[in-house]
């Protein structure tokens, strides 16, 4: 053993075996990389920078910095200024740059900019405008006979904010926060839609979650504890609905759960609802938690599936030949193995459920809404900086759920069928 | 399952009670996608069992919700049904575009998400492959980021994705994007959006099947003189098959399935049949989307028989006997 210390070990060509051992290592991993480098750069370009893209939007608006140059340099050099009271060459900038949006026929930008922490300033802006060439100093008392509101220390807090393109205001406002004559300041209860949105959307998934979890638990058993060749064919039932369109599920779930449909009709027919109170699950928060109990449900009941195919049944006799009774064994003995299924499940329908969009869109009505259904609509009113702020905070939360996921279950144990 | 023969009667009562549930549950999984196919033979615009087809009456049967998804924007509905009526709708026909689309982009999507896919899974499922955990979070991602993100992180992005109309890269990708030249509205777009989305599926499926796999093979092969190219094709492939298709499936199935990415980046030519029905289930509801329905469980079933059967010959393969 001395002398295999002392000399040092080579390959045949000379090279130390250590060294030679490192190039290799370092090649193979170089090797494996480079295998996957091509759908890293993919997803890099077609996923990533869309996503930071997205996140970049969230703090950025020009509309009105870009189409008030005047203001926004007599705010760049003047940053103590008093809101409750500008003085006349701010009105005055105001004033050229209210012609100069009416001329460009950017006054829509620019109060839709202010809009979002001011509300009710568009019409404002563009009577503003309308009026501005016509306008004979003293600015600051001709803008205020137009309009008193011209003079609000918030409007012109909020335009001084406005000035720099770049703004964490999306967040206020996602947030729920209102901007007040004094700066920022928490709103009114019943203008806490955002958050309010959020608290529900997480509610509904965590109800959703539990049920999936009440209805797999049997299933799952009944699949695992089946000889192989029954529970390959029960498989079936839950592998279906996982391939089927979620469309498909959805318009069935409309057929079944509307007033005139098959639901309805069955209790009625059967004497348990009288035909003018039919029973109203569809277009409402119930149709949205059924329809997506049912299309989340195979997501539970596979990972609690693989975790309780592989319990032995040894643990649980054995605690009945100990004179346990067969609650007390399922509560001690079978439940606490089947823990990384349920958490596995539980957080993969939980994240899939937060995130949610068509079904609510499609069955939810007007109470069945999820914050990605706001994100739509905000999309769709081209509020993007507001949208991009809501979808960053839900993109938040996800990448939380996702990275206690892989901590806890590690995403490379996640399985399909 | 059976009952063991010293069980006492309560446990007997329990043991028919689950077995009950059990049954209401898988009643509750498979019911409402079975109910579907009866209700797209309705005669009627209703989305419910009418009075005669719940008594077996012909008359209450009828295939014209089928015959709408060829007559929809036929420009000749009514006419007579010849080779050129039908060439008509193959040309013509709402549904029948849509289903082309749907077809056209799921087979792309799957091409370049398979082949990209597989070649990483290859990469990750080697010993030696640094920063595993990270790349394979990242890769797995569009899977767990709700589709709303990506649908306006890639709306936002592929309005800006533009080439300009007289410069060489227009010459190369031009007839690929939108008349404006950018990704947005444009079928290049939405196969790269789909593709996207299908890349967890086969990653999770091609490193599963590795997993099972003998790396030793490879170096077998290598030692008997096999370069990496004829090692892939006549060793590896072979083996991971299986785990190959049943990703490209899942893939398809994801991209076929596919709405808000749609909905959000592709234009009015990008008409997909999920869209069509979501437009359809929004606006108009009629029996013509049940028939739809019907034809996309038939399908599913399908899949899912290709599927199973790749799985168990997977399992063959790699000497896993099901129990």
């Amino acid at each position: 053993m001395a002398e295999a210390a002392t000399t040092l070990l080579t390959t045949s060509d000379g090279r130390p075996l250590k060294a030679a051992l490192a190039t290799a290592q370092a090649r193979a991993k170089r090797r494996a990389f480079l295998l996957v480098l091509p759908l890293l750069l993919f997803v890099l370009l077609t996923f990533l920078i869309p996503i930071g893209y997205m996140l970049k939007r969230s703090f950025e608006h020009d509309g009105f910095s870009a189409s008030a140059p005047g203001l926004s340099a007599w705010f760049a050099q003047n940053p103590g200024f008093d809101p409750a009271n500008p003085p006349e060459e701010a009105y005055a900038a105001l004033v050229s740059d209210l012609a100069l949006m009416q001329k460009e026929k950017t006054t829509g930008m620019a109060g839709t900019r202010i809009n979002y922490t001011v509300p009710g300033t568009i019409s404002l802006f563009k009577a503003g405008a309308r009026a501005a060439k016509d306008l004979q100093p003293p600015y600051k008392d001709a803008l205020l006979a137009v309009d008193p509101e011209w003079g609000m220390p918030r409007l012109w807090r909020a335009m001084e904010a406005a000035s720099s393109p770049y703004t964490t205001e999306f967040y206020q406002v996602a947030t729920d926060r209102k901007l007040g004559d004094d700066g920022w300041g928490r709103g009114a209860d019943q203008d806490r839609i955002y958050l309010f949105l959020f608290f529900k959307t997480f509610l509904v998934s965590g109800a959703i979650t539990l049920i999936c979890l009440l209805l797999a638990f049997p299933v799952a058993h009944l699949l695992a504890v089946l000889p192989m060749s029954k529970s390959s064919l029960l498989m079936i039932l839950v592998l279906l609905p996982f391939w089927t369109s979620l469309l498909v599920r959805t318009t069935a779930w409309i057929a079944l759960l509307q007033e005139q449909g098959i639901v309805n009709d069955l209790l009625v027919w059967m004497g348990l609802l009288s035909n003018d109170n039919r029973l109203q699950a569809m277009y409402n928060m119930t149709g949205t938690i059924v329809a997506m109990t049912h299309v989340l449900l195979p997501f539970m009941i596979l990972p609690l599936y693989s975790v309780m195919r592989v319990i032995p049944p040894s643990y649980a006799r054995a605690a009945r030949s100990l004179g346990a009774t067969s609650w007390t064994t399922f509560r001690r003995i079978y439940v606490p193995q089947t823990l990384p299924g349920i958490a596995a499940g539980s957080l993969l329908v939980f994240i899939l459920a937060v995130g949610y969009y068509i079904t609510p869109a499609l069955v939810g009505g007007a109470d069945g809404q999820l914050i990605s259904n706001l994100i739509s609509f905000h999309m769709a009113k081209s509020n993007w900086s507001l949208a991009a702020a809501l979808a960053a905070m839900l993109l938040a939360a996800i990448l939380v759920l996702y990275w206690l996921y892989d901590r806890l279950i590690g995403i490379d144990r996640l399985k399909l069928g | 399952m059976a009952l063991p023969i010293y069980a006492s009667p309560l446990e007997r009562i329990w043991h028919y009670t689950y077995i009950a549930i059990c049954v209401l549950i898988f009643l509750f999984l498979i019911g409402p996608i079975l109910v579907v196919i009866p209700l797209s033979f309705t005669a009627d615009a209703y989305f419910s069992f009418t009075d005669k087809m719940l008594h077996f009456d012909p008359a209450g049967y009828s295939l014209r919700w089928y015959d709408t998804l060829l007559t929809l924007g036929h420009p000749a509905p009514d006419g007579p049904r010849d080779a050129n009526w039908w060439a008509m709708a193959w040309e013509r026909s709402t549904w029948i575009q849509a289903a082309k689309n749907s077809f056209w982009v799921g087979l792309w999507a799957t091409i370049l998400a398979t082949v990209l896919g597989t070649i990483a899974a290859l990469g990750l499922s080697r010993p030696e492959m640094p920063g595993r955990r990270i790349i394979m979070a990242i890769l797995i991602s569009p899977m767990i980021v709700p589709i709303i993100i990506i649908a306006v992180g890639m709306s936002f992005f592929y309005a800006k994705a533009c080439v300009a109309p007289d410069s060489a890269m227009n010459a190369i990708f031009g007839w690929m994007l939108s008349s404006k030249g950018c990704l947005a509205n444009s079928y290049l777009g939405v196969i790269i959006a789909h593709a996207v989305l299908g890349i967890p599926f086969v990653i999770i499926t091609v490193t599963a099947t590795m997993s099972g796999f003998d790396q030793s093979l490879i170096r077998a092969a290598h030692s008997m003189g096999a370069n990496p190219r004829v090692t892939f094709f006549k060793v590896v492939m072979p083996l991971i098959l299986p785990g190959i298709i049943s990703g490209a499936l899942f893939a398809f199935v994801t991209s076929f399935d596919e709405v808000v990415a749609v909905l959000f980046i592709a234009g009015p030519e990008q008409q997909t049949i999920p869209r069509q029905m979501f437009n359809g289930i929004r606006e108009a509801i009629s029996p013509a989307i049940l028939a739809v329905a019907t034809i996309l469980v038939i399908i599913s079933v399908l899949l899912l028989a290709t599927v199973e059967l790749l799985r168990r010959r997977s399992e063959r393969l790699r000497g896993v006997t099901p129990r």
